[in-house]
């Protein structure tokens, strides 16, 4: 039997008495690129942080390549408070909750919706951070500089991957001096240096003209294809998302309410009506 | 390019090198009570602890105020192991208590073991408090270099520690000798040179890969962790490598000393280090170096005489008494702390080319200004 | 167990003596920590300096005067540091502000070095306060039965205040959202002064009960109790000011059990006294690793 590269079962994240997303199940296949789209507040980044590990989740459980990452059921305070469904399904399970950079060594790397680049740093120390995950030194061999070779291809590898998208030039420069654009593609890049199979993009296209919006779905398709990515994402562009996606969930109000490709879902009643009012222009 | 950056290293270590003929001969042609050998030693440990609170509170953005405590542990371990077996089972030192340690090491050893202790310490207590958010770093610290310090005074741990009297003739400055022959080391120099084996294995390390992963936590927690960078991990590395410093900072100031006393390693010992990090260039290790050296040399030397009575000339016995400079101090700091929070280097380091920038500035300023005239 | 009780009775007052002292502390701490997550690490210095003023004015006042002036003083005191250390840097990174409190706090010490020297100050008998009492065969301070109900009483006026006046609302928004209250049209800085002005209030009230009882002032005796009341602001949950309260009392009351140690526990020994200043250390790691909040402390979530 073959799994899914991810997959979510029942997952629900609960704030307080607010449930911010509700029994959520969904999968990505391996080579696919999946769109998870919804109104604002629909949960979608809440989605995104209980994958990565920024939260635990109240109830349900994620697979990475069928094994388990992360399971939970309600339990502390939660266990009165629990408004979400499925309470029971995991109650014998242990709970399994791995801090992000657990899921990041996993292969998922992940952008965010407000860029977060390392300020203090330049672009290309901001990618070569991020090869530090795959560094095999230890501190005694760093501060030793015994392990320089490994230090020399982790330099090397930057470099490449600066120049494969296109920011070499900007290499000397601080990351927060950079053009908006190009923040994002750095984000990326730095995402690409943890050496990812899957990749979560927090709404990549947030604030760009149409123009860029363009390149950007090229950029998407091409990367994945390069890298050999899976890419799920979050987008509120729906001219990017059924470009590109090859099947798209929906979120509304924290519950998911539909699923398919992009030609269902711009004809499904149920998603038109929630996401875009009664009008049905898209 | 790769050229370039040779010749700088090249440059930068040629630099060291004369800087400590330098020490050596003033070493053998001053006496060695002169004031200038005293403020190189004491500027030099304190570079030393200051450099290593950089690497917490400047690279990986942790607020810890434990580094008077760390030094403590240091001292003390270096001042207990290295005091001769025959001094411990005399009554000179132990009057009151029968000493529990009764073998005797090295200076080597001792140093090591100093940097050892207060690591072990550091990484027990970051196991609860680092993983937390850093505001509770900064109290527990805090806490906990209150407490060793009155804990050494404890009379139970009096074996070990004498309880609350002074421990002295351990090995200082003055016994070291060159490994394996009679002659004295020249005491400067051995400072400078534990200090700067010290800086420079911290600088190295602010360098390699585990460098840019703190100063990406410092930059943006989140970040680093979805980059795969293990908080908690990072952040007690980091501590407990500082901490390791502090405690062969406390050993080499055991060593300047004398004597020493858990008394003496109060928080106003941890404020003032914070300061000089902060005078420096919070992110800066050069600026730390200057730093410890210009509030040595100021505190120790220069400004000796707003507490003695006379300053610049001026007699005023009754404005220039005892406790005036640390006053005239903690004023100049909240200015600088205000004002000029960037320090003297801000995150910058010192180099040739920013000192060149430096002097064509004002050559600059200097010339337009004849040039106005 | 009621014989017990009668022997030990000196101990278990002035624990809850000290813990309402610690309480009064705790306040000023976490009510700061509340609007500006700001540990302010001058406001043992300024308990000190309350202290220390009160030494030198009672010297040619009459009480009835100086102890007014003591308060106003140290008020005066509590605002003019937020104003010059702490408004500046109000846009700067959390690390640089409590730089600046600790910068404040080193100036505080050092001056107090400076102009009262670092011998023991004798602190004024207060009439009355001073006065001793005997209650159930143990004589103490009339002040170790006053502090707690006075500190009791004080903290229901705060709450009053906090519950039910403008200004109490303006004071519960911003420790809420900072931003999103200065939208609102609140005063954040008159907010913030009123702030540090009640903490240092409680800090002066403080200090008049805690030196009566203990009768010196010395330039560094505002370190310990301060940090023994910041760990109760912890323990009650940072920016809960019940939870501070709480936290007070349990401190002075568990660390004047262990100093009664060689007679509660029946263990002789001399060290008991330093071994109570590491409990409060141990209790706070203990605090961090069982429950980070505090009792009363509301986990906060971070946007990402």
């Amino acid at each position: 039997m073959s799994y899914s590269l991810l997959e979510l079962k029942d997952v629900t994240m609960q704030f307080g008495g607010v449930v911010a997303v509700n029994n959520f199940s969904m999968h990505v296949n391996e080579g696919e690129i999946v769109a998870l789209i919804g109104p604002n507040g629909a949960g979608k980044t809440t989605a995104f942080n209980c994958i990565t590990g920024v939260y635990e989740p109240t109830n349900g459980e994620i697979l990475y390549r069928g094994h388990t990452v992360a399971v939970s059921h309600p339990h502390g305070k939660m266990r009165k408070l629990y408004a979400g469904a499925n309470a029971d399904l995991y109650r014998d399970r242990r709970i399994l909750h791995p801090t992000p950079d657990e899921i990041t060594k996993l292969g998922i790397a992940r952008t965010f919706q407000n860029i977060r680049l390392f300020k203090s740093m330049n672009v290309y120390d901001n990618v070569l951070t991020a090869m530090h995950l795959r560094a095999k030194q230890n501190v005694f061999s760093a501060l030793l500089r015994i392990s320089y070779k490994e230090e020399r291809r982790m330099r090397e590898d930057t470099e490449r991957l600066l120049k494969e998208q296109d920011l070499y030039r900007f290499k000397d420069e601080k990351a927060t001096s950079l053009p908006y654009g190009k923040q994002r593609r750095l984000e990326i890049a730095r995402a690409l240096a943890t050496e990812p199979e899957l990749l979560l993009l927090d709404e990549p296209a947030a604030g760009m003209n149409p123009q860029e919006t363009k390149e950007l779905a090229s950029f998407i398709k091409e990367i994945k294809e390069r890298y050999n990515l899976t890419v799920f994402m979050i987008e509120h562009h729906m001219d990017l998302v059924m470009e590109i996606s090859d099947r798209i969930y929906v979120l509304d109000f924290g519950s998911p309410i539909a699923e398919g490709t992009p030609d269902e879902i711009q004809n499904n009643e149920r998603v038109i009506k929630a996401y875009l009012g009664e009008s049905n222009e898209i | 390019m790769e050229k370039e950056k040779k010749k700088r290293l090249a440059l930068i270590w040629a630099a060291i090198a004369v800087s400590y003929i330098v020490i050596l001969i003033l070493e053998m042609t001053l006496r060695p009570t002169s004031m200038l050998l005293t403020v190189l030693k004491k500027g030099a440990i304190y570079s030393l602890v200051a450099v290593s609170m950089n690497l917490l509170n400047g690279f990986t953005g942790l607020f810890s105020l434990g580094q008077a405590g760390f030094m403590l542990i240091g001292a003390y371990t270096y001042a207990i192991l290295t005091m001769p077996s025959e001094v411990k089972t005399s009554e000179s030192v132990y009057k009151y208590y029968q000493c529990f340690i009764t073998f005797d090491t090295g200076v080597f050893i001792g140093l090591i073991a100093a940097g050892l202790m207060a690591a072990l310490f550091a990484f027990l207590i970051g196991l609860p408090v680092l993983r937390l958010k850093s505001d509770y770093l900064a109290i527990a610290t805090l806490g906990f270099a209150e407490i060793i310090r009155a804990v050494c005074q404890w009379d139970v741990l009096g074996p070990v520690t004498n309880g609350a009297n002074l421990l002295r003739r351990y090995i200082d400055l003055t016994y070291v000798t060159i490994p394996f022959t009679d002659i004295p080391f020249p005491p400067t120099l051995f400072v400078f040179i534990v200090a700067g084996i010290s800086i420079l294995l911290i600088v190295l390390l602010i360098n390699s890969s585990y460098g840019r992963a703190f100063k990406a936590i410092r930059d943006d927690e989140t970040a680093a962790e979805a980059m795969g960078i293990n908080l908690f991990r990072h952040k007690e590395l980091s501590f407990v490598i500082s901490s390791f410093f502090a405690g062969i900072s406390g050993a080499l100031l055991a060593m300047f000393q004398y004597t020493v006393q858990a008394q003496q390693f109060k928080s106003m010992m941890t404020y003032e280090i914070l300061l000089i990090v902060v005078i420096g260039g919070i992110g800066s290790i050069s600026g730390s170096c200057i730093a410890s050296f210009l509030y040595i040399t100021l505190s120790e030397w220069w400004l000796r005489g707003l507490d003695m009575g006379s300053f610049l000339g001026i007699d005023a016995p009754n404005l220039f008494r005892s406790g005036f400079r640390k006053l005239v101090f903690s004023v100049i700091i909240m200015i600088i702390v205000l004002f000029f929070s960037r320090g003297i280097m801000g995150d910058k380091e010192l180099s040739l080319t920013r000192i060149k920038g430096f002097i064509n500035k004002r050559g600059m300023k200097k010339g337009k200004k004849e040039a106005e005239a | 167990m009621i014989g017990f009780l009668h022997d030990n009775l000196s101990y278990f007052l002035s624990g809850i003596s000290v813990g309402g002292q610690y309480a009064l502390i705790a306040i000023g701490y976490t009510m700061v920590y509340g609007i500006l997550r700001l540990i302010n690490f001058a406001h043992g210095d300024v308990f000190m300096i309350a202290g220390l003023v009160m030494v030198y004015l009672s010297s040619s006042l009459p009480f009835t005067i100086s102890i007014p002036l003591v308060l106003i003083i140290t008020v005066a005191l509590g605002f003019l540091i937020e104003r010059v250390a702490y408004k500046p840097l109000r846009s700067a990174p959390r690390m640089s502000v409590m730089i600046s409190a600790i910068g404040v706090s080193y100036l505080l010490q050092n001056a107090a070095l400076y102009f009262a020297g670092g011998l023991a100050k004798v602190y004024p008998s207060i009439p009355w306060l001073s006065s001793s009492i005997v209650i159930w065969d143990s004589t103490t301070k009339m002040v170790t039965v006053i502090t707690p109900f006075l500190t009791i009483a004080l903290v229901i006026l705060l709450s009053l205040l906090i519950k039910h006046t403008k200004i109490g609302m303006a004071m519960r928004a911003v420790s809420r959202d900072f931003e999103t209250s200065q939208l609102m049209g609140i005063r954040i800085n008159s907010v913030i002064s009123i702030t540090f002005m009640v903490g240092s209030l409680l800090a002066a009230v403080a200090s008049l009960l805690y030196f009566s009882n203990y009768a010196s002032v010395t330039p560094t005796s505002g370190s310990m109790p301060g940090l023994k009341a910041f760990v109760a602001a912890v323990f009650g949950g940072i920016g809960s000011i019940p939870g501070a309260v709480i936290g007070g009392f349990i401190i002075g009351i568990c660390e004047n059990i262990i100093k009664g140690g060689a007679s509660i526990f029946g263990i002789p020994g001399t060290g008991w006294t330093t071994f109570s200043d590491a409990f409060t250390f141990a209790f706070l790691i203990i605090i961090l690793i069982v429950k980070p909040t505090g009792l009363f402390g509301e986990k906060q979530v971070d946007k990402v």
